[in-house]
């Protein structure tokens, strides 16, 4: 099943706010797309409703149809919790859970669901983990360490090797590398390009170079609204658009 | 050189100085009047302590020796039982406060908390008299346990509440991401990351209720003789010291102050112990 994201007439709100207008997109399967966009243009919150994370939140509200391969996100009886399991999510701030050791970080999606096969936790732990590219760098403190004593680069990802664990077929990153040096960025980055050979990724970045570096499309949001969405290259040669222009010439943002 | 100190001027010093004396005066004053009383009970409770204190009940007024071995023990059910019944409350109330009390219902909850926390313990123990003693027709462990249970209820909850909302919104939205239903985040994740608060506050609330006194006497009444049914009036050590206190003997007076040693040491080793036990269950490498 190749896990597309299609988005139509999707509007949400904060209270009386509205933060996005009638955004409408496809978004390829097992490909990186990334959205970019200046402060406040509503980038964070577009991600966030496609794993009906944004609903979480008080005094909101979200209209318009998410599918997600042939699963209506918000259609009637189905479970936000169901939807979230296979929409995986990374956050701008690295969010291991503090009182875990870093095994039961990267086994906390199956064991709070109840899967407690000791020897299946144990080999998705091992495949998350160096999926994630940090297998090396933690194997011998597995159950010693808590997932907080890592630096922060280790510790996003950690949250992306939890992530990984459930076997999600969408990964929504929201600036997975803005709170991260240049080195740890590096590896995040690579790691991206590994992960969209299998797993549909959606990006949320502030730097367009990092965009350029990892996504195969663009998405540039301005004030609530979808500009254009295009090839990577295109976005950053030559946009339709005049205020995708600007903006990717730094003309304002 | 901003930072130099050779160039720090001596009335910044100086100012420096006596504000450094002042909060650290402030400090020993306040931990002076802790001291003074664990000295003085120590001092005065050391002399009564004997194995006959621990092992026998009370001899007749008069008699010398005899010990609180009975309050002792009715001490420490009572404590359990009044857990029994503030613990759950307590936490139950503080969840629902941090998780789903944002709003008017949540406000109500608060305010009753509040205000129940500055109730005077004489009027909790009235108020288990009425729903405890005077339905069963007689004094009881019970009513005492539901009496200081009701007092831990306001103390456990707000502070409870407070740790929670310690919580870090992306720990919560770390759980919720991963397709973990919002009750699993809330027990799993949430708990488990406040859960040293959470044990701080249950201690806070059982030392206070662990030396009450007032709601006991219409509800424990206290007892002469071994007694360890819930149902009939039982011996507690806030009660056997108020009793030994009032009377004008001198050997009356040495077992109130040794009681009052040994309830005091009895909540520190209580306190010293769930700490150790909630220790035990941290990880290394915490931040």
């Amino acid at each position: 099943m190749e896990a597309g994201i299609h988005v139509k007439d999707l509007n949400a709100w904060f209270g009386a706010k509205q933060a996005l207008f009638n955004i409408g997109m496809e978004i390829p399967a097992k490909k990186a797309t990334a959205i970019i966009g200046p402060s406040g243009c509503g980038k964070s919150t577009f991600v966030r409703c496609l794993n009906r994370m944004h609903e979480t939140l008080p005094d909101t509200r979200v209209e318009g149809t998410v599918a997600i391969g042939d699963l209506d996100v918000y259609g009637k009886g189905v479970s936000p919790v169901w939807i979230r399991r296979r929409v995986g999510m990374v956050f701008q701030k690295p969010n291991p859970f503090p009182t875990m050791t870093i095994y039961d970080n990267v086994a906390a999606g199956l064991k709070l669901n109840g899967f407690s096969n000791r020897r299946e936790l144990d080999n998705v732990v091992e495949r998350s983990l160096k999926h994630a590219a940090l297998w090396d760098e933690v194997k011998d403190d597995l159950k010693k360490k808590s997932g907080a004593s890592l630096s922060g680069g280790q510790q996003q990802r950690l949250c992306i090797a939890r992530a990984l664990a459930v076997e999600p077929e969408v990964l929504l990153m929201d600036e997975p590398a803005s709170a991260l040096d240049p080195i740890s960025t590096a590896k995040v980055e690579d790691l991206i390009f590994e992960l969209k050979k299998e797993y549909t990724v959606v990006i949320v970045t502030h730097n367009m170079q990092q965009a350029a570096r990892v996504a195969d499309f663009t998405a540039f949001f301005l004030m609530g609204y979808m500009v254009e969405l295009d090839k990577t290259e295109k976005m950053f040669t030559k946009p339709s658009d005049k205020r995708t222009e600007d903006y990717i010439t730094g003309r304002f943002g | 050189m901003l930072n130099s100190s050779q160039n720090i001027s001596l009335y910044r010093r100086l100012t420096n100085g006596v504000a450094i004396g002042l909060i650290s005066l402030g400090a020993l004053i306040v931990t002076v009047p802790l001291f003074l009383i664990l000295g003085t009970v120590v001092y005065r409770g050391m002399g009564g302590l004997n194995w006959a204190f621990f092992t026998q009940i009370p001899k007749p007024i008069g008699e010398i020796g005899g010990g609180m071995a009975n309050a002792i023990i009715g001490s420490v059910m009572l404590l359990g039982l009044a857990s029994l019944v503030g613990v759950p409350l307590g936490v139950g109330a503080g969840i629902f406060l941090a998780e789903y009390g944002r709003n008017k219902w949540g406000n109500i909850v608060r305010f009753t908390c509040d205000v129940l926390n500055g109730v005077p313990s004489i009027v909790i123990g009235l108020t288990a008299y009425a729903l405890v003693v005077v339905v069963q027709k007689h004094f009881s462990l019970l009513a005492g346990a539901v009496a200081l249970g009701i007092m831990m209820i306001p103390t456990i909850s707000r502070t409870t509440e407070e740790v929670l909302l310690l919580v870090p919104q992306s720990i919560r939205e770390a759980a919720l991401g991963l397709g973990i239903p919002r009750w699993r985040t809330i027990l799993s994740v949430v708990l488990r990351t406040a859960s040293s608060g959470i044990v701080t506050s249950i201690m806070l609330a059982f030392a206070r209720i662990a030396g009450e006194t007032a709601p006991l006497i219409f509800t424990t009444l206290g007892n002469s003789y071994w007694n360890i049914n819930l149902n009939q009036p039982t011996a507690a050590l806030p009660l056997q010291i108020y009793t030994y206190a009032l009377m004008p003997y001198d050997q009356a007076h040495q077992q109130a102050w040794t009681g009052a040693l040994v309830l005091i040491s009895m909540i520190m080793l209580t306190v010293i112990l769930f700490r150790f036990i909630a220790s035990r269950g941290a990880i290394k490498g915490n931040n």
